[in-house]
């Protein structure tokens, strides 16, 4: 579904992201791992179009988008959450999500129509979905720092993404909350990772510190260090590659410990 | 609207906005169609002329506030729509109507133009790219003597018969003010308005829910230099002429200011802001030329006191007593 190809991107003399590869297949659940600084969010935004490739090739179901406008890759189907919580923090929590509803609807240019009356059964039921339903109301700004992440989510589902990008989906969130969105995306999954009701079969990729649950939900990890990529495989055959282990892991991988801190 | 099942809240929300507004605007307008009769000719044209300024600054506001757009020379497409029908009714034969509806439409056409060169600077750029290419369209106006009159303008333009009295283009006025306002609070709560609150807010995250910013940016200053354009037509319904310091920075400045004053995120605030505004000129203006000393001073006031402006402030203080009003009618209803 998704080939990036060897991509450089430079930001004045430091190579951020120098030669990485990705492969994303339809219906995966796909974990990008690396040291802070490896250029995680960097790769994201390249292929989410926030930043423009110097170099290489982003395929994204059989159509190159690299240096495509960011609006334009969202509605070919990619979706995406920020690392740093990047939300309409003056607007409510249900209008934060009807905004992406209604641009995927195509309504964003409707000038007469009223929005309160608009995409209201499609906000409501991701709201429900990801569990903000009584929050509806609420000012997105005065949410805690864990539902804004889980909002951040919300929105990105509302454009009805094939491939949804997570960029630390977890970041700062108490052990609970880190639970319930692991939860989260897993029921977002595909139905081998929910084995249970309410699957909805995405392809999502993700970036993710905590180690544990990487190799627990992950069907493929990509492991990057110094802006490359060192290895793309099954859990099992990175978690045995010396090479990973010397440069990331920095632990008996066989006996996972808590994980890195994070940034 | 109410669709919102399962979501009290944002339903008891929206009802109070629409409704806490209703009558009081209903009880206003009652007031003033029935104010000329009543009040001396020089009172109805000091509020006509409160209605043309209000609709010109409610237009900016539509990029300034909604859009959050450094629109730093909106006075030029004020201008452009005034002068568009004086030439019209000075030097052609066509009906008066052609020109009402050609003046928003030329202001458009140039906002168009100036605004999809904007668009592409953020910021500051945006606004100094504004000014110089605004003050390109002023120098225009000003010089070119004998088509535009240069810095004389056009004087004694013929208002057609039915708008022959004073009283009359009183009325036209506020019936045009209160089209263009309904106009504009249906395109606020439009999914369009809404998208562009939220550019306003976060332009990187709407790219990334698929919204064209730039598109959204420029159609938000084509619909603002449109309704600047109806002002400006309404000025020379009013004055019947036309000159070149309609187009000046300064006056952007001052609409800009009016904006500020009454509450750039509110619908009405630009309104109660152009109402001061003008007011203050017309009355401490009596008594002297430094008017503008007393503008000052309230500037520094409202900065350090009401940063949210006049009408802000009014409804932060009025926010828990309609709050009360609003649970006891939930009660009731």
């Amino acid at each position: 579904m998704l080939q990036v190809e060897a991509v450089h991107k430079s930001f004045g003399d430091f190579a951020a992201v120098y030669g990485a590869s990705l492969t994303v297949e339809k219906g995966e659940l796909v974990a990008v791992i690396g040291p802070n600084g490896a250029g995680k969010t960097t790769l994201f935004n390249l292929i989410t179009g926030q930043l423009k490739p110097d170099k290489g090739k982003i395929v994204f179901k059989g159509e190159e988008i690299s240096g495509l406008p960011a609006y334009q890759i969202c509605k070919m189907g990619i979706g995406r959450s920020f690392q740093i919580v990047n939300i309409f923090p003056r607007l409510t929590v249900f209008e934060n999500v009807q905004v992406a509803v209604l641009s995927h609807q195509r309504q964003s240019s409707n000038l007469f129509s009223p929005a309160q009356s608009l995409a209201v059964e499609e906000t409501h039921r991701i709201l429900e979905s990801v569990g903000l339903s009584g929050q509806a109301g609420n000012i997105a700004g005065s949410l805690s720092h864990g539902d804004q992440k889980i909002l951040e989510i919300a929105i990105a589902l509302g454009n009805e993404p094939e491939l949804l990008i997570l960029d630390e989906p977890t970041a700062g969130m108490s052990p609970e909350e880190t639970a319930a969105t692991i939860q989260l995306i897993k029921q977002l999954a595909g139905p081998e990772q929910s084995r249970g009701a309410g699957a909805q079969g995405l392809t999502i990729l993700f970036c993710e510190h905590d180690m544990d649950v990487v190799f627990d939900i992950a069907q493929s990890i990509m492991v990057m260090h110094h802006g490359q990529t060192l290895i793309q495989g099954k859990p099992e055959e990175v978690r045995m590659n010396t090479q990973v282990q010397e440069a990331y892991l920095g632990f008996d991988a066989a006996q996972p410990s808590g994980g890195e801190p994070d940034a | 609207m109410f669709k919102g099942v399962g979501n009290p809240s944002t339903t008891l929300r929206t009802r109070l906005v629409s409704h806490r507004w209703l009558w009081p605007a209903v009880g206003v307008f009652i007031i003033l169609l029935i104010l000329p009769p009543l009040a001396p000719r020089f009172y109805v044209y000091i509020f006509a002329l409160i209605f043309v300024t209000a609709l010109l600054a409610m237009s900016l506001n539509l990029t300034v506030g909604y859009g959050g757009l450094f629109q730093f020379h909106h006075s030029v497409f004020y201008g452009v729509g005034a002068y568009t029908l004086a030439l019209m009714l000075t030097k052609t034969s066509l009906p008066m109507w052609v020109g009402f509806i050609a003046g928003p439409i030329m202001a458009a056409v140039v906002g168009l133009f100036i605004g999809w060169f904007c668009v592409r600077l953020s910021q500051l750029y945006f606004g100094m790219l504004q000014i110089s290419l605004g003050s390109l369209i002023w120098a225009i106006v000003f010089r070119w003597y004998t088509f535009t009159g240069g810095d004389d303008g056009i004087h004694g333009i013929p208002r057609p018969p039915i708008l022959s009295s004073s009283n009359r283009a009183y009325y036209f006025i506020l019936f045009a003010l209160v089209i263009c306002l309904v106009a504009m609070y249906i395109i606020v709560k439009s999914p369009f308005g809404a998208t562009l609150q939220a550019v306003r807010d976060n332009p990187q995250r709407c790219e990334a829910v698929g919204i064209n910013v730039r598109r959204h940016q420029l159609m938000a200053i084509v619909i603002a230099t449109f309704f600047a354009g109806v002002a400006g037509v309404l000025f020379v319904v009013l004055e019947r002429s036309v000159f070149p310091s309609l187009l000046f920075w300064t006056l952007s400045l001052e609409i800009f200011i009016m904006c500020l004053l009454g509450g750039w995120f509110t619908f009405a605030g630009p309104m109660l802001g152009a109402a001061i505004i003008v007011a203050l000129r017309t009355f401490v203006g009596k008594y002297t030329e430094y008017w503008t000393l007393v503008l000052g001073v309230i500037l520094i006031l409202l900065i350090f006191f009401l940063p949210e402006g006049v009408m802000g402030y009014f409804l932060r203080i009025g926010g828990s007593a309609n709050r009360r009003i609003g649970e006891s009618g939930k009660g009731a209803g």
